[in-house]
C-alpha cells in the first residue's frame, strides 16, 4: 500500500482536516489519491521494440452539490496543491449548498491479491517469452510474415478519503498479453489477434507454456481469414458464439442501463424500467466480484464494495448501474460501479464484468435451425449511440450458413443494430456460458477502463450485416 | 500560470546530464506542462467544473543501438534519479536494435517560426458559464430538444523537448474548445447530434448562439429516420466525416505501417491510389493552426509535404527509426500529420448533391470497421437519402462498406474546404460503395 504522505510537505491531519472543510456543506465527494506503476513491453518485426516503464502520482478531489460536481486534480501531492484544488472546488459551489452523506458501506471481501505483477518477473524472462512467441510463429508456417508481441502490467495503489476522515485503500494488479500475427499467402494478407489477462501475476496466465495456446489461436484466426470471402449485406438471421461476442451485449444494452444516461434521461432504456426488454429466458448482471477477472473490483473508485448487479431478469429490466452521485439524484443506492480511468478523470457510472447467462439450447440447434445467416465467432471493437439505441461491432472472425450447415469464412463485416429490440430478437439462449479471455477495455467520455464480458452462444432473429455482397 | 521555459529547461538537462553521468550514449527528453480549466452545463445550468494542472516527463536512454523510455508525472528531482536509473537499467539488458538512433544532427529543426499558436488571454470560469448560457439558450429554443450538454475547454501548454545532440527547444501553445450535443425527440424517436468549435485562439471561436443553434437544426432534422433496402449506390460523406477517410490515409502511409508491411499503401510510391484530380498536402506552418508545429515529436525539422499529386502517391510519413529501416530520410512526421488536407475539387457543393438523381449523404460513422492491412471499410452509418440535390428523409441502422483502395479511385470532391480542424476535407462523393440495410 502507497504512503502517499511520506514524501509531502502534507500530513494526513492536514489532508483530513482540508476535505473536511471543503466538503462541509456539500452533498458528498472526496480526496482520490492514487499511485499507478507500469510497464509495456512490446516485440515486433523480429525485435524488442519498445520497452517503458511508467509511474504516475497524483490526487483528485472532488465536490458534489444538488446536481453539480466540481473538481480538481494535480499530480503534486503538496500542501499548496491541495489547498489550491480545494479553493477551486469552493468557488464552484459557493452558491449551493448540501448536507454530506457519510454513509458508505462496507465488506471485507477481496477479489484479487496484492501483488505487483511488475516485480514479480523479471525483465529478462519477459524478453524470453516474447522471443519465443516470435521464433515459434514464424517456424510454424512460411506464411507468417509479421508478429507482434506485448506484454503490459500495471500495479495501481489508490486511498479515499472522505469527510471526517474515513479512508478507503485498494490495491490493484492488472496484466495482458497479446500476440498478433499477419499471414500473406497468394498476394492476400490477412491478421489475427488473441490475447489473455485478469488482476494476477504474469506467470498465472503463463503456465504450462500456455503463450503457445495463444499463438495458436492467433494464427487460426488468421488462418481462417485468408480463406474468407466477401460478407453478405441485408438483414438475416445471426448465430452468436460464447464468449467475447458478448461485447454486443455490452454495447447494446450495456452503456444504456448506466445511471447517468438515464438520470438525464438520453437513454433509449430511461423510461422502460420493469418492462419487458428481451426475450424470456434473457437475464443479464454486471458483476466486480469474480475473483480476478479483468473488470472485477474490491471497491469502485468511491469506496463503495461492488456486486453482482441484475441488469435484466427473465427479460425484465430491473436496475441501472450507478455511482453515489447519479445514485443520490435518482433516490436509489449505488451498485459500486463507480469508475475513472485514473486521477485525471471525475466519476463515472460503468460497466464491470457484464454477462448473459446460460440458458438450456445447444450451438448445434442454434446453427441447424438457420436457413441464411451468419455465425459469428470473434468480434473487434464495437460502439454505441445512446440515445437512438443504435450499435455496431466488427465481426474478426464469421462464417455464413446456408440451410443449416457452417459455409465459407466471411470478410470481417460490421453488424448493426438496435440496443432496446435486438434483445427480443433473442429466439435462443445456448447452455454454453463463458468468460472472455481478459482483454476488453471500455471506453466512455475520453476514459478507458478494464472490463469484462460473458455469454452464451445466442441466437438473433434479424440483424442488418455491412458486408459487399448484395 | 503555465511553467515558464526556464522551468522545463532546467528539468530537462538535469534528466540528461544524469542519463549520461550513468553511462548513457545518448539520451532524449521532453517535459511538458499543461494547465485546462473545463466547465460543463447541461439544460441551461451549471453541471461540472474541472481544472486540472499535469507535469509530464519522458526519457529516452541509449547505450549503442539498446535503447528503453520512461514517463512520470512526477517531477522531483528525488523520484527523476530513481527512474532514469531505472530506465538505463533496463537499456542495458534490452537487445541491440540496428536502426535505434538519435535523428541526424542535420535535420534538427534550426530556427522557430513564430506560427501565433499561443493565445495567453484568460477566459475565467464566470466568462465560460456566459457563454455556455447564450449557447444553450439557442440550442434548446425548439422545443423538440429535451436535453443539451454543453462545455467549454480552456487549454494552455508548454514544452521542451532536448537531446544529447544539443538540440533543446519548445514553445506554448493554447487551445480553447466548445461543444454542444443535443437531444431532440418526437413521436417516433429519439436523436443527438452536436456541433464543435476548437481554435489556438479565444477571439475565433464560434459565436454561442451560432453553435448552439446549429448543433440543435442537426439534431431536429435526424428525427423520424427510415432503413433503407440493400443496394450499391453513390455516397456523400460530410465534410466532418470526409476528414475521416484522410486520417485512414495517413495511417496507412506511416513509415512504421510500411515497414512492418502491413499497410494495404505498401510498395505503393510513385502509383496511382486516388482519383488523378486530387491533391493531398500536410502543410505544418499554418498560422494558428491547429496541428501546426515548428518540429516533430524527435526534434526534426518538419516542412510542407505534398504527399499526393494528381492521385499519385508522392511521399510516407517518416520518423528517424522506420526512415532508417526503408532507407529513408526522416521528413519531420514522428508523432503524424501536421495540418493535411485535400485541395479542392471544381464542383460546388450543391452540383455534387445533384450529381446523381439518387444518393445517400453520411453525417455520422460508428464503429471501428478500417482494416489497414486489407483496406476493408464496413461502418455503421446515420445520414439522409438525397434525390435531385433534395435532402429527403433521415435515414439510419444501415451499414456501408467498401475497400478502400477502390473507394479512393472513386472520390469526387466538392470546392467547399475550410481549415476548421488539424485535418479537413471537402465535401467527398463516393460512388461504388454497398450500403446494407432491411
Amino acid at each position: 500500500m502507497s504512503n502517499f504522505f511520506n514524501k509531502s510537505d502534507l500530513t494526513r491531519q492536514d489532508a483530513d482536516k482540508l476535505v473536511s472543510e471543503t466538503l462541509n456543506n456539500c452533498d458528498d465527494g472526496e480526496l482520490y489519491l492514487e499511485e499507478s506503476k507500469s510497464e509495456s513491453i512490446l516485440l515486433d518485426d523480429n525485435k524488442i521494440k519498445s520497452s517503458n516503464y511508467s509511474s504516475d502520482l497524483g490526487f483528485g478531489f472532488r465536490a458534489i452539490s444538488k446536481e453539480v460536481v466540481a473538481y480538481s486534480y494535480s499530480n503534486e501531492i503538496s500542501k499548496d496543491s491541495l489547498k489550491n484544488s480545494s479553493e477551486n472546488l469552493k468557488s464552484t459551489l459557493k452558491s449551493i449548498k448540501g448536507t454530506y452523506n457519510h454513509e458508505i458501506p462496507k465488506s471485507n471481501k477481496k477479489f484479487y491479491k496484492d501483488v505487483n505483477p511488475i516485480e514479480q518477473k523479471t525483465l529478462d524472462s519477459k524478453l524470453e517469452v516474447l522471443n519465443k512467441v516470435n521464433e515459434f510463429l514464424r517456424k510454424k508456417d512460411g506464411s507468417v510474415k509479421q508478429v507482434t508481441a506485448s506484454f503490459a502490467g500495471e500495479q495501481k495503489s489508490i486511498e479515499i478519503i472522505r469527510s471526517g476522515g474515513e479512508s478507503l485503500t485498494d490495491v490493484r494488479p492488472l496484466i495482458r498479453f497479446n500476440v498478433s500475427v499477419m499471414l500473406e499467402k497468394n498476394g492476400r494478407k490477412e491478421t489475427g489477434v488473441y490475447g489473455i489477462g485478469g488482476r494476477q501475476s504474469y506467470d498465472d496466465y503463463l503456465k504450462n507454456d500456455n503463450w503457445k495456446n495463444v499463438c495458436e489461436e492467433a494464427f487460426r484466426i488468421a488462418s481462417v481469414n485468408l480463406e474468407s470471402k466477401p460478407a453478405p449485406a441485408g438483414e438475416m438471421k445471426v448465430v452468436l458464439g460464447p464468449g467475447w461476442p458478448a461485447i454486443l451485449i455490452h454495447e447494446a444494452i450495456g452503456h444504456g442501463l448506466e445511471g447517468d444516461f438515464n438520470r438525464k434521461k438520453t437513454s433509449a432504456f430511461h423510461n422502460l424500467m420493469g418492462e419487458k426488454v428481451a426475450s424470456e429466458g434473457v437475464t443479464i448482471v454486471d458483476d466486480g466480484t469474480i475473483d480476478n477477472r479483468r473488470g472485477s473490483l474490491t471497491i469502485d473508485d468511491e469506496g463503495t464494495p461492488t456486486e453482482r448487479t441484475v441488469l435484466i431478469e427473465n427479460g425484465i429490466l430491473k436496475n441501472f448501474m450507478q455511482d453515489r452521485h447519479n445514485a443520490r439524484l435518482m433516490n436509489t443506492r449505488s451498485t459500486g460501479s463507480g469508475r475513472r480511468e485514473n486521477y485525471r478523470h471525475i466519476v463515472l457510472p460503468r460497466m464491470r464484468n457484464t454477462m448473459m447467462l446460460s440458458g438450456n439450447q445447444t450451438q448445434d440447434e442454434m446453427i441447424k435451425s438457420v436457413d441464411k445467416g451468419i455465425f459469428a465467432v470473434s468480434f473487434g471493437g464495437g460502439q454505441v449511440d445512446i440515445t437512438s439505441g443504435k450499435f455496431v461491432f466488427n465481426c474478426t472472425e464469421a462464417y455464413e450458413i446456408n440451410n443449416g450447415q457452417i459455409g465459407s469464412p466471411i470478410k470481417g463485416a460490421t453488424l448493426i443494430g438496435d440496443g432496446p429490440s435486438i434483445l427480443k430478437e433473442v429466439s435462443m439462449v445456448g447452455n454454453d456460458m463463458m468468460l472472455d479471455p481478459g482483454i476488453g477495455t471500455c471506453g466512455k467520455a475520453g476514459q478507458g477502463v478494464p472490463v469484462g464480458v460473458a455469454q452464451p452462444s445466442i441466437l438473433i432473429d434479424k440483424m442488418t450485416v455491412g458486408g459487399t455482397k448484395l | 500560470m503555465v511553467k515558464d521555459q526556464e522551468f522545463l529547461k532546467l528539468k530537462a538537462s538535469y534528466c540528461l546530464d544524469l542519463a549520461k553521468k550513468m553511462g548513457a550514449t545518448d539520451a532524449s527528453v521532453t517535459v511538458g506542462h499543461s494547465i485546462s480549466e473545463t466547465v460543463n452545463f447541461r439544460n441551461k445550468s451549471l453541471e461540472a467544473s474541472d481544472r486540472s494542472d499535469g507535469l509530464a516527463l519522458s526519457i529516452e536512454t541509449y547505450l549503442g543501438k539498446r535503447r528503453s523510455s520512461i514517463s512520470s508525472s512526477n517531477l522531483l528531482d528525488e523520484n527523476i534519479k530513481t527512474l532514469i536509473e531505472k530506465c538505463f537499467e533496463t537499456t542495458k539488458i534490452t537487445p541491440e536494435d540496428e536502426f535505434n538512433s538519435l535523428p541526424d544532427k542535420n535535420l534538427l529543426a534550426k530556427q522557430i517560426r513564430n506560427l501565433n499558436l499561443y493565445d495567453e488571454t484568460r477566459f475565467e470560469n464566470d466568462k465560460k458559464i456566459k457563454y455556455l448560457k447564450d449557447l444553450e439558450e439557442a440550442a434548446s429554443s425548439d422545443n423538440q430538444i429535451i436535453n443539451t450538454e454543453s462545455s467549454f475547454t480552456e487549454n494552455k501548454s508548454n514544452f521542451i523537448l532536448a537531446n544529447s545532440d544539443g538540440f533543446c527547444d519548445g514553445y506554448k501553445t493554447s487551445s480553447f474548445t466548445t461543444s454542444c450535443v443535443t437531444v431532440a425527440k418526437d413521436e417516433n424517436s429519439m436523436e443527438r447530434d452536436y456541433e464543435f468549435s476548437s481554435k489556438r485562439h479565444l477571439s475565433d471561436i464560434k459565436q454561442a448562439s451560432d453553435l448552439g443553434n446549429k448543433a440543435a437544426e442537426q439534431t431536429i432534422r435526424k428525427l423520424s429516420p427510415n432503413k433503407i433496402g440493400s443496394d450499391k449506390i453513390s455516397i456523400i460523406f460530410d465534410k466532418r466525416i470526409s476528414k475521416g477517410m484522410l486520417s485512414v490515409f495517413a495511417s496507412a502511409i506511416s513509415a512504421s505501417a510500411i515497414a512492418r508491411g502491413t499497410s494495404f499503401l505498401k510498395d505503393k510510391i510513385d502509383q496511382q491510389v486516388f482519383t488523378n484530380s486530387i491533391n493531398v498536402i500536410d502543410k505544418p506552418d499554418r498560422i494558428k493552426g491547429m496541428g501546426s508545429q515548428n518540429f516533430d515529436s524527435e526534434g526534426v525539422n518538419s516542412n510542407t509535404l505534398q504527399l499526393i499529386k494528381n492521385g499519385i502517391l508522392k511521399n510516407y510519413l517518416v520518423d528517424t527509426y522506420n526512415g532508417k529501416k526503408l532507407n529513408l530520410q526522416s521528413n519531420g512526421r514522428s508523432g503524424g500529420t501536421t495540418n493535411l488536407f485535400f485541395e479542392n475539387g471544381n464542383i460546388s457543393y450543391e452540383d455534387l448533391l445533384k450529381k446523381n438523381s439518387k444518393s445517400l449523404y453520411i453525417t455520422e460513422t460508428i464503429g471501428h470497421g478500417s482494416n489497414l492491412v486489407t483496406g476493408d471499410y464496413s461502418v455503421g452509418a446515420t445520414g439522409f437519402l438525397v434525390e435531385d440535390g433534395e435532402f429527403k428523409y433521415p435515414v439510419n441502422e444501415i451499414t456501408i462498406a467498401g475497400n478502400f483502395k477502390d473507394m479512393f479511385k472513386n472520390i469526387t470532391l466538392a470546392n467547399d474546404l475550410e481549415f476548421e480542424y488539424s485535418v479537413n476535407s471537402p465535401t467527398m462523393m463516393i460512388e461504388g460503395m454497398t450500403v446494407a440495410g432491411k
